[in-house]
């Protein structure tokens, strides 16, 4: 099948929603959710909970460390395990 | 027998974001938090044989931080912490009476109550999140948390960014799931 350069799947909606969330999303890409969420309830129902989690993550200030850091936090700790394995 | 078994080599795996989430709206400085997350890990590893297995391992190893972090505060106070406090205000006239004013609380402050309910919400984030397969929790905290672009974390994990959204929309989709039931 043709794919439509306007209208878009509900697969691809949730892509484009999902990249939206972080802003990753083009303006032409923003019109064609736009469109879809008009007359798909899947696709807004979608977006709807996809909108609320991203508040949800923004609002708690959830924190969690980088991967160099928990890298840093392994090797350390494997050491330490590595010295009570010895010992034991 | 105890409900739950304790394994140190997953550790920093599972814990180590929960407790980093914890200490740091505690201590607020990313070094001091690593560091006393270290040294619970540490702890943890010397007194397992303590561990009655009555409560998870992430419960038990929270009490030790807990501690952990009692005995960081009790630190700083006892060195550093009495000696720093300043008074302002004292030699200047001119400004006398200012200090009433600025000391009102800013209404864009955080009252303990919000604190109670980001906490309560960041635990429930994290209680979802532990129940996503590994990679796909990975890639959410760094996409979404730790605010990394596509291409950084496509890097170091060496994945597409094609195989990234899709990680991404199946987490985002469990997770609205998960905060749905637990949350919302």
């Amino acid at each position: 099948m043709k794919k439509s350069f306007l209208f878009i799947s509900c697969e691809e909606a949730k892509h484009i929603c999902d990249k939206a969330q972080y802003n990753e999303a083009s303006i032409w890409e923003h019109f064609k959710l736009s469109l879809r969420l008009m007359y798909c309830r899947i696709t807004k129902s979608y977006s709807s909970k996809n909108k609320q989690l991203s508040k949800v993550i923004e609002t708690s200030e959830v924190k969690c460390l980088k991967a160099e850091e928990r890298r840093r936090l392994q090797n350390q700790f494997n050491e330490a395990l590595s010295e009570q394995q010895q010992t034991n | 027998m105890p409900k739950h078994v304790i394994d140190p080599n997953k550790w920093v795996n599972l814990y180590s974001d929960y407790l980093f989430n914890y200490t740091i709206s505690r201590v607020n400085d990313r070094d001091i938090a690593q560091d006393l997350i270290s040294d619970t890990f540490l702890a943890g590893l010397k007194s397992m044989k303590n561990f009655k297995g009555e409560a998870s391992e992430r419960t038990w190893l929270i009490s030790i931080l807990k501690r952990k972090i009692i005995d960081y505060y009790r630190k700083i106070n006892s060195n550093k912490g009495k000696a720093e406090i300043r008074m302002s205000y004292i030699n200047s006239e001119e400004s006398e009476g200012d200090w009433l004013e600025e000391r009102v609380a800013d209404p864009s402050d955080k009252t303990a109550e919000d604190t109670l309910v980001n906490s309560e919400l960041g635990d429930a984030i994290y209680d979802c999140l532990e129940k996503l397969p590994q990679k796909q929790a990975e890639v959410f905290k760094m996409k979404t948390i730790l605010g990394y672009d596509t291409e950084t974390i496509c890097n170091e994990l060496e994945i597409t960014p094609s195989n990234l959204w899709v990680i991404i929309h199946r987490a985002r989709t469990a997770l609205a799931e998960c905060m749905e039931e637990n949350w919302f």
